[in-house]
This record gives structure tokens, C-alpha cells and sequence, in this order.
């Protein structure tokens, strides 16, 4: 008995934005910690074949989240989620950023705000996430950047499974 | 590939103007003459061909003139690269969601036992 959970993914090109709207098949207060907290995080925040490595994790107004998303043969892509805002169990905004080891900000780099808002459905739960970016030039900074640090050769295997599925881009 | 993310570059910038969009999806549907593609907007013709120029200084149209008409028509090759970085911002988001549907599930069936 498997019910297809709804999936919106929506490219704002006059707002820089990106929205991605998910149900999930559980209680708000799970979904919330699957999100708030460093244990579970590092259970699936980063897309497969790359797993999720937290190396400090504050969930606190002005703490942040420092991680890396490492790839099966180890190389790790560093960011870093700064909290600015948290309302538990509705919601939080914070600033993402791409760094290094150490957990300094790469400040040539664009940081985009996320707005992250999660929603009953029933039983269910409804996570909306939205990125900001400041301009078009950061959002072209960050696609820059894909490109250059080696995640986008991983990404390439990303569209092959997401093409075996068939699944289209949706973007407007 | 430095000419390739160049290339991406002016490419999302071409794309975040309303008008400039718009011009794209009329392309869409095959070639077009300037002033077909600028009837629809209330726009001086100096301005709309800013607009022209901008779309095909980043090699997303390219335009030729016969005559006194100039026609315009989509670079579709130029479009997809644009597109692709989406492509991989919604992969990598569905991918990781589904992550996080196996892991709820596996903390809802310990909740059950408990």
C-alpha cells in the first residue's frame, strides 16, 4: 500500500528562488527532528551515492550546521547552514555557504537563504523549502561553482538514475 | 568547459527578464521576424532590440536579416545547458528526500514497537 507523496519543484527566475515542496508519510514533530538534528541529518541529508558527515551542529538562533557531503571515494564538499531564525515546529530560516574543513565561509562564493516551513496534511507532514538567491549573478556564481568543484560529474549520475525513472524537469 | 560555464553564465542572466523570456518560449514554436516577436509587448523598438541582443549576445538565438526583416531562432542546444543546473538542483532534492523517507520510516516502525 504505497501512496505517491507529492514532490513540487519550481525555479523562480524573476525571484532567484527555488522552491521544493514535499509530503511526508509522518508526525510534524519527526520530520522536524529529521531536520534539527545531527544524528538523523547525517542519515540523508546528502543525495546517494554520497553520505552526509556533520562536524558541528548548533540548532540555535545564530548556531549553524558545518558538514560535508562525501563522495564513495572520499572527496568532501564542505557548506555550512548558519540559523537565524527558529520557531519549532513550524519552521526556520538560515543561510547556506559554501566552505572549507575548518568551517570558514569561501566569501567569493553566493549564500543563499533558506526558508524552511513545515506544514500538517492529515497525518501527514508538508516541508516547503525555499531558496533564496540575492541576485541573478549569485545564481550564476552557484552554478559556477557545480561546475567547477567536481560535484557536477557526481550530479551527471543523479540525471542518468533520475532519467531511468523518467521523471521530467519541471522548471517555469 | 571554461567556455562551457561561460556560456551558462550570461545564459541565466538572459533568463531572469520577463520580456526575455517570453521572446524564448515564442521561439519555442519556430522562427520569427523582430516585429512578430515585438508585437506583443508595449515596448519602444530601440528597446525591445536591447532585449535581442542581450538573448543573442549569449548565443541562446541568433538572428539574420534579409532585406529589411530580421528573423530570429532559438539556439535549442544553449537552452538545455541553461536548464541543466535545475535539473540537477531538483535531482539532487528528490534523492535526497527519498533518503529521508526510508529513514522515517525506520524511525516510525521502532516508535510502533516502543
Amino acid at each position: 500500500m504505497k501512496t505517491e507523496l507529492k514532490f513540487d519543484f519550481l525555479v523562480d527566475k524573476e525571484k532567484n528562488s527555488i522552491t521544493v515542496k514535499r509530503e511526508f508519510a509522518a508526525r510534524r514533530q519527526l520530520v522536524w527532528d529529521c531536520h534539527t538534528k545531527r544524528e538523523l541529518l547525517d542519515r540523508w541529508f546528502a543525495p546517494k551515492p554520497l553520505t552526509t558527515k556533520t562536524k558541528h551542529m548548533e540548532f540555535r538562533n545564530g548556531g549553524y550546521w558545518h558538514y560535508a557531503m562525501v563522495t564513495p571515494d572520499g572527496q568532501a564538499f564542505w557548506n555550512r547552514l548558519d540559523y537565524q531564525t527558529i520557531n519549532p515546529i513550524d519552521g526556520y530560516l538560515a543561510l547556506d555557504g559554501f566552505c572549507d574543513e575548518g568551517g570558514i565561509i569561501n566569501p567569493d562564493l553566493p549564500r543563499a537563504r533558506w526558508d524552511v516551513s513545515f506544514a500538517d496534511v492529515l497525518e501527514w507532514t508538508l516541508v516547503t523549502t525555499i531558496v533564496f538567491y540575492n541576485s541573478p549573478e549569485d545564481v550564476q556564481k552557484a552554478i559556477d561553482m557545480g561546475l567547477k568543484d567536481g560535484l557536477a560529474s557526481t550530479l551527471e549520475r543523479l540525471d542518468e538514475l533520475l532519467n531511468v525513472i523518467g521523471a521530467p524537469v519541471e522548471s517555469a | 568547459m571554461a567556455n562551457y560555464s561561460v556560456e551558462l553564465d550570461s545564459t541565466f542572466h538572459a533568463l531572469a527578464d520577463p520580456t526575455r523570456r517570453a521572446v524564448i518560449q515564442r521561439l519555442c514554436r519556430g522562427p520569427a521576424t523582430v516585429s512578430e516577436l515585438a508585437e506583443p509587448f508595449d515596448m519602444a523598438l530601440p528597446s525591445f532590440m536591447k532585449h535581442v541582443g542581450v538573448l543573442e549576445g549569449t548565443g541562446l538565438i541568433r538572428s539574420k536579416k534579409s532585406g529589411r526583416i530580421r528573423t530570429c531562432t532559438l539556439e535549442h542546444k544553449n537552452l538545455a545547458a541553461a536548464e541543466r543546473w535545475f535539473g540537477e538542483q531538483r535531482a539532487i532534492w528528490k534523492n535526497r528526500y527519498q533518503n529521508l523517507d526510508s529513514l522515517l520510516e525506520k524511525l516510525n516502525r521502532v516508535d510502533h514497537e516502543n
